[in-house]
């Protein structure tokens, strides 16, 4: 697949605060992609350059092989879902949905059957002559889909489209988001700071911290090779311990645990100078009576238990490493939680375990 | 940055678009002002000015009595009628945002400001009618037989002025006090009561102090105005209620002397921005004794 | 404090505030000259006077044309300063609306005669309708700036943006999107700039040419005691006026706040 959209070397500096450093991204046409990382990381200033809603300081951006220099959001094939929405609020669902419509050379009823098409679209079928103020979250996100995909775009941007919205509700648009870009084909890039949002919709993701992206890759590979201490701190939970290579770097001392090949270890590229193991807590599991370890076993002691419902999630302490251990365990029925103090012997898998460096 | 692309950024349009207005005040603001202090300083020598520099007005204004009369009645006039006007307003701001539903406040304020916007020489002739010889309160109190004579002390003196500027700036003070009063976040007076303050002590605690800084601005923004108007005083003082702003008003309009009503205005300028300062200062400095 | 005492005295204040004004009909359309209780009688003639008299009229003639030029320039001022307060911060943005705003606390007579120095002295050029609303406009400036950034302030700021994105250009996404939603702050901004210029006189003194204004004519009435019921009649009709323009703005600017959907949560200023 062919790059629909190029940056290179993107910079944005206000005065002397830099939100954006020499970012370099492709993204595949009808892809679902998302930037994601914590606020203040530059990804809606990336988002809104990308629309023309911002100059870039320095750098190209190119669209479909065009250069983007110069051209102004209304001449951009890009639209966009804003994060406060910005559905027009003295105008009809209608003329919301049909506003970008008016240099359209198509006649009123034609734009009149579009429009309801796009409504159609996003489930608000009916609801045209509605005033804008008067609906709900929800369906202010949706008029705005529709205002933003009846123009056709190359690539529809949403900027933390449902971080207004609540968890039930989020939940639900996050498919629909998902349905409807698989339907209509258009690129789509999502800006969230949610990252199992990003890890549910997007076909891949850009982690962003202070401007930099930290790592691109599909959302597999981010949480099981994630490149760096704070990539794997970003999406999920991970413990980490200090590891020591030998000088042949076939082995690998880990704090705690031992000895293990470096071959078995999971990594995103090679590394130099120091390193550390990191272990997700569903990797690992307390053992109990009579069950024993498919592959490896420690012993430790249970220093505080956080129940969930579902889960529970111990802190562990391990001899050899200064910081416990956090394990996650489903509550399986028949399955007693632990008190603190109780010994509880982990069992854990070196193929689970991620090389990083730091 | 360069120029262009400052130009272009959004900050650059907040400053084109900023332009006219600032040039607007500029001409027709700074710079009069400017030439204000410039004709202070020089002389009106019969028809014509005469443009050397010179003391003269200032040692005038120091000299004669009169000046320094009518100015010390013009502060302290404009003393009282803020104190006054801003203890009456202040129940009413409270009464406003603490006791009306959120829905009628808007009625409320409008009803305040209403009698503002009507002619503001009509209202002061109003009070002559309520306050004068023959007037409302005389020919009442004289009709249900209370005196026998009208009361000559309610008019053509100091206090008809005082009476008349304090009903005509009352909004004025209500409003900033008002807004104030919205901003505080109820829970804070909620924790004041929780941690065992009573009504009056949290008052004094935590509402009267959250509410300062509306209450400086109701100051300024009473005894500053009060200072320069000339018809309160020209139709209610009498011979001996003239003001500092008549003495001007005089000089540029009957006696055409410019030079020295700039003088005066400068004096009476630099007096109430001087007094100004140093209320907005006591009062920081209160404020932060306590914080 | 409790609410009930306060009330009591919250309704007293606003007698105490209305008192003068309620005045004013008792002794327009009293058969009296001597402006005394008791009343005398119903007459409707001091009214006919206001109206045969072609000095009046001229003035109040007058006085709705430089209310009018007021309240078109100050509130374009005023839209300049208010879309530029809402838009991004740059060096000296605070100062200088700061000075815009100084008009707001400035003792009236300071204008007057600054301008009067400056337009009589320095410039040489005669006093006419165009000098007072050069100073009516730089006063009611302040007032047009208050009430639209309001109305900017209750603006989403995506909103514009989403008008570009959707292929209008900077000036019609602003024509299309902004303007229809700050119209009813315009127009109340026009209907207060209006009334403070058709009410002022401090300045009007000052500055007024040969035909005086509105307010510098009735200034002269009041010297004459036998012309005080038409200065009653006409009070009337102006306090009125001013009432049903009030209205007006105040319903106006409550519109844009529902057209913008949001919770109404005080007056004018």
């Amino acid at each position: 697949m062919t790059a629909l959209i190029e940056l290179k070397g993107v910079e944005k500096h206000y005065g002397d605060y830099h939100a954006l450093r020499g970012i370099d991204l492709e993204i595949r046409a009808g892809e679902f992609f998302s930037l994601l990382g914590p606020s203040g990381c530059g990804k809606t200033t990336l988002l809104r350059t990308i629309a023309g809603l911002e100059e870039v300081s320095s750098g190209s951006i190119r669209i479909d092989g065009r250069d983007m220099k110069g051209v102004a959001a209304n001449h951009r094939p890009t639209n966009m879902v804003f994060q406060s929405y910005a559905v027009f609020p003295h105008l009809t669902v209608a003329e919301n949905v049909g506003f970008g419509l008016r240099r359209d050379p198509r006649g009123k009823s034609e734009k009149a059957r579009a429009v309801e098409e796009a409504l159609d679209m996003v489930g608000l079928a009916g609801y045209g002559k509605r005033r804008a103020h008067a609906l709900s979250g929800g369906q202010r996100q949706r008029v705005a889909l529709a205002r933003a995909l009846i123009l056709k775009p190359k690539v529809l941007l949403l900027d933390e489209p449902l971080s207004a919205l609540d968890r039930l509700m989020r939940e639900q648009m996050q498919l629909e988001l998902i349905r409807l870009q698989r339907q209509v084909g258009i690129t789509f890039i999502l800006v969230t700071h949610d990252q199992e949002e990003a890890l549910v919709m997007s076909d891949r993701i850009a982690v962003m911290f202070e401007g930099e992206i930290g790592q691109l890759a599909d959302p597999e590979t981010l949480y099981r090779r994630p490149a760096t201490k704070r990539v794997a701190q970003f999406i999920g939970k991970m413990n980490f311990l200090p590891g020591a290579l030998s000088a042949d770097r076939r082995e690998i001392d880990i704090a705690g645990l031992g000895r293990v090949a470096t071959a078995d270890l999971a990594t995103s590229g090679e590394i130099d100078g120091a390193v550390s193991v990191g272990i997700r807590p569903e990797t690992l599991a307390i053992l109990f009576e009579g069950e024993t370890a498919p592959r490896r076993e420690v012993q430790g002691v249970v220093s505080e238990v956080v129940y969930y419902g579902d889960m529970t999630y111990y802190d562990v302490r391990v001899d050899g490493i200064d910081r416990p251990l956090t394990v996650s365990m489903k509550n399986l029925i028949g399955r007693p939680v632990l008190d603190v103090g109780a010994a509880a012997r982990l069992a854990w898998d070196e193929r689970a375990l991620v090389l990083l460096p730091g | 940055m360069g120029l262009g692309s400052f130009a272009k950024s959004e900050g650059g349009r907040a400053a084109t678009l900023l332009a006219p207005p600032f040039l607007y005040a500029l001409a027709l603001l700074a710079l009069p002002i400017l030439a204000v202090v410039l004709f202070s300083f020089w002389t009106q020598d019969f028809m014509t000015i005469d443009t050397r520099f010179t003391l003269a007005n200032y040692r005038e204004f120091f000299d004669k009595p009169i000046y320094g009369v009518l100015l010390g009645r013009s502060l302290m006039v404009s003393g009282i009628v803020t104190l006054v006007t801003v203890l009456l307003a202040y129940p009413v701001a409270y009464f406003l945002s603490f006791h009306v539903p959120s829905h009628r406040k808007s009625l409320w304020l409008f009803l305040i400001t209403i009698p503002f916007w009507t002619s503001y020489l009509i209202r002061v002739f109003l009070w002559k009618v309520i306050l004068g010889y023959n007037g409302v309160i005389n020919s009442g109190l004289v009709g249900a037989g209370i005196i026998d004579e009208p009361l000559s002390f309610i008019l053509y003196n100091v206090n008809a002025v005082i009476i008349t500027l304090a009903h005509a700036f009352a909004p004025f003070a209500i409003l900033p006090i008002f807004v104030a009063l919205e901003k505080i976040d109820r829970s804070l007076i909620e924790a004041s009561r929780d941690l065992g303050e009573t009504r009056l002590t949290t008052f004094f605690r935590v509402t009267l102090p959250l509410s300062m800084p509306g209450l400086v601005a109701a100051v300024l923004i009473v005894f500053i105005p009060t200072i320069g108007d000339y018809v309160t005083p020209e139709l209610m003082g009498g011979a001996g209620g003239k003001l500092i702003a008549n003495m001007i008003q005089t000089q540029f309009l009957q006696l055409n002397n410019a030079p020295m009503g700039a003088a005066i205005a400068m004096v009476a300028m630099v007096c109430v921005t001087a007094i100004a300062l140093v209320f907005v200062a006591l009062n920081r400095r209160w404020l932060r004794g306590r914080g | 404090m409790r609410g009930a005492p306060l009330r009591v005295y919250a309704i007293l204040y606003l007698l105490f505030l209305y008192a003068p004004i309620t005045l004013l009909p008792l002794f327009a359309f009293n058969d009296a000259t001597i402006i005394a209780f008791p009343l005398s009688g119903f007459t409707t003639h001091w009214f006919t006077d206001l109206v045969a008299n072609a000095a009046l009229r001229q003035a109040v003639g007058n006085s709705l044309f430089i209310a009018a030029m007021t309240a078109i320039f100050a509130t374009l001022l005023g839209l300049c300063a208010a879309r530029a307060g809402a838009m991004a911060r740059f060096p000296g943005k605070g100062g200088i609306i700061g000075f815009v705003m100084l008009p707001l606390v400035l003792p009236e007579i300071i204008v007057a005669v600054s301008l009067l120095i400056v337009l009589r002295q320095v410039l040489g050029l005669n006093l006419n309708n165009w000098t007072v609303i050069s100073a009516h406009v730089l006063i009611c400036t302040p007032f047009s700036i208050a009430i639209l950034n309001g109305a900017f302030q209750n603006l989403d700021p995506s909103i514009e943006e989403a008008a570009m994105d959707l292929g209008e250009s900077r000036f019609s996404a602003f024509r299309l999107v902004t303007l229809p939603l700050v119209m009813p702050g315009i127009i109340s901004s026009m209907l207060i700039a209006f009334t403070i210029s058709l009410d002022e006189f401090i300045i009007a003194f000052f500055l007024t040419g040969a035909n005086p204004t509105m307010p510098v004519y009735i200034w002269g009435l009041l010297r004459f005691p036998a012309q005080l019921p038409v200065v009653m009649a006409l009070g009337t009709i102006l306090v009125a006026l001013s009432v049903t323009l009030l209205i007006i703005a105040e319903l106006f600017r409550r519109r844009g706040l529902a057209r913008a959907g949001i919770k109404d949560t005080g007056g004018f200023l």
